[in-house]
């Protein structure tokens, strides 16, 4: 294999890592938190992808065509409206459910997965078609043998990275942190310190969520295709990711997400059997990994939690 | 224990019981008959009344004619809904224009269920229509791999059917059923002129992508058949899931292997994707599809990256039909918003040939697959329709198809056949 292929492998690894782990840091931050597991979050990116086209559609309407003027609008308003909707699920959903078993929030948050996605469907004019997302960065490239290296890309991998260090500044550095991280550590003696837990709860769940939207607006980007039902496996993916790095720690679901991309891409690239199989490899080697270390590679020390 | 004890307690309690609770109801019903009385008077009256108000406007339209049920299944929502929704209004102006027929011996009902484009959703629809006895046959499925799971029940059922889409070679030709008859082609005669078309065009060497339904490995079963009989190279082969998004991989893979043509057998939305994507990596081979990709939803979902991609469909383009025009001015008329769409003349046709034999023979269904059992030379607007002993027409012309300008647009009537344009690599 030459380097340039390796590169693009590379490449078109990191993309879908960058996305997965975007995913993943949403579910690390509301297991951080309150301990549950919200399974309608692939389908918080779907909603973020479809508000970004939605306000994009409305700028054409409207005959407004700057690219940056509408990808700053699309991002802004897509990462608004679902951090508000994920304050709504906390407070609708996830806070009135904290005495009852986790097992409830589970069921509860994929069932809300299912209606938000064929709410799009039934709803979004023409919502079971795919959509053409449009290309809003200027498509320069460079090529090098086999290796295409793409300036859209680059860009969306870099506001990526930008958007995780954020939020873990956010959590380390900040006041809003520190509640944060004083809620996860034990809820009760936090309100003790005069914390107001719901609220913390609710900002926790509206950074996840606008994390989602930014990552439903990458996905469009790179993709340049939108379907309704597309939050499904990344949903699926974005919890296996944060389960393989390990629940509560952010850096375990960067690593998991980008690992899970490594596994997807070595499982269509460098092994024998048809790439249709290249999931059931990706997961298959979650399974391993989890059963070697149940609590994430980089997971708390203790097991009480999982 | 009392042996009884529980019988005398009834014996005791029962009527006391029952005339103690049945006096207010007693009064109470007599004073509801007086009340009744005036109100079943005014109820009668209204009915006469309104009888005759029902006869007087029935008679005029269809006083006579039976009601007869007949059904269409398609993929009305999903990644394929345009053309589901396409077919869907097809067949049912065939039956709008049956009813607005004085001639027409039958009123017809058509029942419009959604398949999903999904086996599962597919059976249980099929299950729905076929037990349905008032149902007496149905133009059915656009997808292979639905027609493929609901022949067992059509024929289980004695459902006659007409396939308006599908064109996997084992709906037909995979068992002996009466009831299972198709209008298009198979993707035998497709990839057969598909592979003679392209290796004419001077290609060499192919790269194949596939969805591994039934559908897609098929598809690829006989294109690569057909390509080395004809002299063409296939340096890889690559089967991918369903709903899969990302196809990087397959495709920088692909690149390495710098064939002239990346061929895809598939359905639209995976098509999309692997257009979009093959741009993203600066893949410039050719790319060409088969019938699955042929669809306005392809050209909205690529944009100007759909301009030279090649494909394949049984029958001539509507236009060029003999029946083809008309069927379009009429679908115009009717005032659909949706167009009908590649195999909107082929369900139209199908429900047309339903029509005419529950004309010819009756509401039965026996009697209607006998009758499809005898079709030949039949004309319909996608041209002459002959049904062999599988119930397969044998009459269907294959389509060259290249998007110019973003449009279907026949090879023979485009510019790159002119060679004003040029496909790549060539």
């Amino acid at each position: 294999m030459d380097l340039g292929l390796i590169a693009q492998y590379v490449a078109n690894g990191l993309m879908m890592g960058l996305i997965y782990a975007l995913v993943a840091v949403g579910f690390t931050l509301f297991f951080g938190v309150l301990d549950v597991i919200k399974f309608s979050h692939g389908d918080v990116l779907t909603w973020g992808a479809f508000c970004a086209y939605a306000v994009y559609m409305g700028l054409e309407m409207a005959g407004l065509h700057y690219p940056a003027l509408a990808l700053i609008l699309m991002a802004l308003c897509a990462m608004a409206a679902m951090g508000l909707l994920g304050a709504l699920i906390a407070k609708v959903l996830i806070i009135p459910l904290r005495g009852a078993p986790p097992l409830n929030v589970l069921l509860i948050t994929l069932m809300l997965g299912t209606v938000l996605r064929e709410s799009i469907r039934l709803f979004f004019p023409d919502g079971a078609n795919p959509k053409h997302f449009p290309s809003l960065l200027p498509a320069w490239s460079a090529t090098w043998g086999h290796f295409t290296l793409r300036f859209d890309n680059t860009v969306m991998l870099l506001a990526g990275l930008m958007m995780i260090v954020a939020v873990q500044l956010i959590i380390k550095r900040s006041k809003l942190g520190l509640a944060i991280r004083a809620v996860s550590q034990d809820g009760e003696t936090a309100r003790l310190m005069g914390i107001n837990f719901n609220l913390v709860v609710f900002v926790t769940f509206a950074i996840g969520s606008a994390l989602a939207a930014f990552a439903g607006l990458t996905y469009g980007l790179y993709y340049n295709e939108l379907n309704f039902n597309m939050g499904l496996l990344l949903g699926a993916i974005g919890f296996s990711a944060a389960a393989v790095g390990g629940f509560g720690n952010i850096y375990g679901a960067i690593v998991g997400g980008f690992l899970f991309a490594l596994l997807q891409t070595l499982g269509a690239a460098a092994l024998p059997f048809a790439s249709a199989y290249k999931d059931v490899f990706a997961f298959g080697m979650v399974i391993v990994l989890i059963a070697i270390k149940p609590t994430g590679l980089l997971g708390e020390k203790e097991t009480e939690r999982v | 224990m009392e042996p009884g004890g529980g019988n005398r307690l009834s014996q005791v309690d029962g009527p006391r019981q029952g005339r103690v609770l049945a006096r207010p109801g007693i009064t109470a019903m007599r004073l509801g008959s007086n009340k009744e009385d005036k109100s079943m008077k005014l109820a009668k009256v209204l009915s006469v009344l309104l009888a005759g108000l029902l006869l007087g406007l029935g008679s005029g339209v269809a006083l006579a004619k039976e009601t007869v049920k007949v059904a269409f299944l398609g993929p009305l929502t999903g990644g394929v809904s345009a053309i589901g929704v396409g077919g869907r209004n097809s067949a049912e102006l065939a039956v709008k224009l049956r009813n607005a027929d004085p001639k027409a011996k039958y009123h017809y009902e058509l029942v419009v269920l959604d398949d999903e484009c999904k086996p599962n959703t597919g059976v249980q629809v099929a299950t729905k229509v076929a037990a349905d006895k008032q149902v007496i046959a149905a133009a059915t499925h656009y997808c292979s791999v639905v027609a493929l799971a609901s022949v067992d029940i059509y024929h289980k059922f004695g459902l006659p059917v007409v396939v308006w889409g599908a064109v996997h070679p084992d709906i037909t030709y995979g068992n002996n059923y009466k009831e299972i008859h198709r209008v298009n082609g198979t993707m035998i005669n497709q990839n057969e002129v598909a592979a003679k078309f392209v290796t004419g065009l001077g290609y060499k060497t192919w790269v194949l992508l596939y969805d591994t339904t039934d559908y897609g490995k098929g598809m690829q079963q006989y294109f690569s058949k057909y390509l080395t009989e004809n002299g063409g190279k296939v340096l890889g082969s690559f089967g991918v899931g369903a709903d899969q998004q990302d196809f990087t991989s397959e495709l920088t893979q692909a690149k390495t292997l710098n064939p002239d043509v990346i061929w895809f057998g598939g359905l639209t939305p995976l098509g999309v994707r692997i257009r979009l994507q093959m741009d993203k990596l600066g893949v410039d081979s050719q790319f060409q599809s088969c019938s699955g990709i042929i669809s306005d939803a392809y050209i909205e979902g690529t944009g100007p990256l759909a301009e030279g991609t090649l494909a394949f469909r049984e029958g001539e383009p509507v236009e060029n039909l003999p029946g083809g025009k008309w069927f379009l001015s009429e679908y115009n008329k009717a005032g659909y918003k949706e167009a009908p769409d590649a195999f909107g003349p082929f369900a139209f046709a199908g429900m047309n040939m339903i029509l005419d034999a529950i004309e010819a023979v009756g509401p039965k269904r026996q009697a209607v697959v006998k009758w499809m059992g005898n079709v030949k030379d039949y004309p319909t607007i996608v041209g002459p329709v002959t049904f062999d002993d599988h119930g397969q027409n044998i009459s269907p012309a294959i389509t060259k198809y290249v998007v110019q300008d973003g449009k279907w647009v026949p090879w023979q009537d485009s510019e790159y056949a002119s060679g004003k344009r040029q496909l790549k690599r060539r």
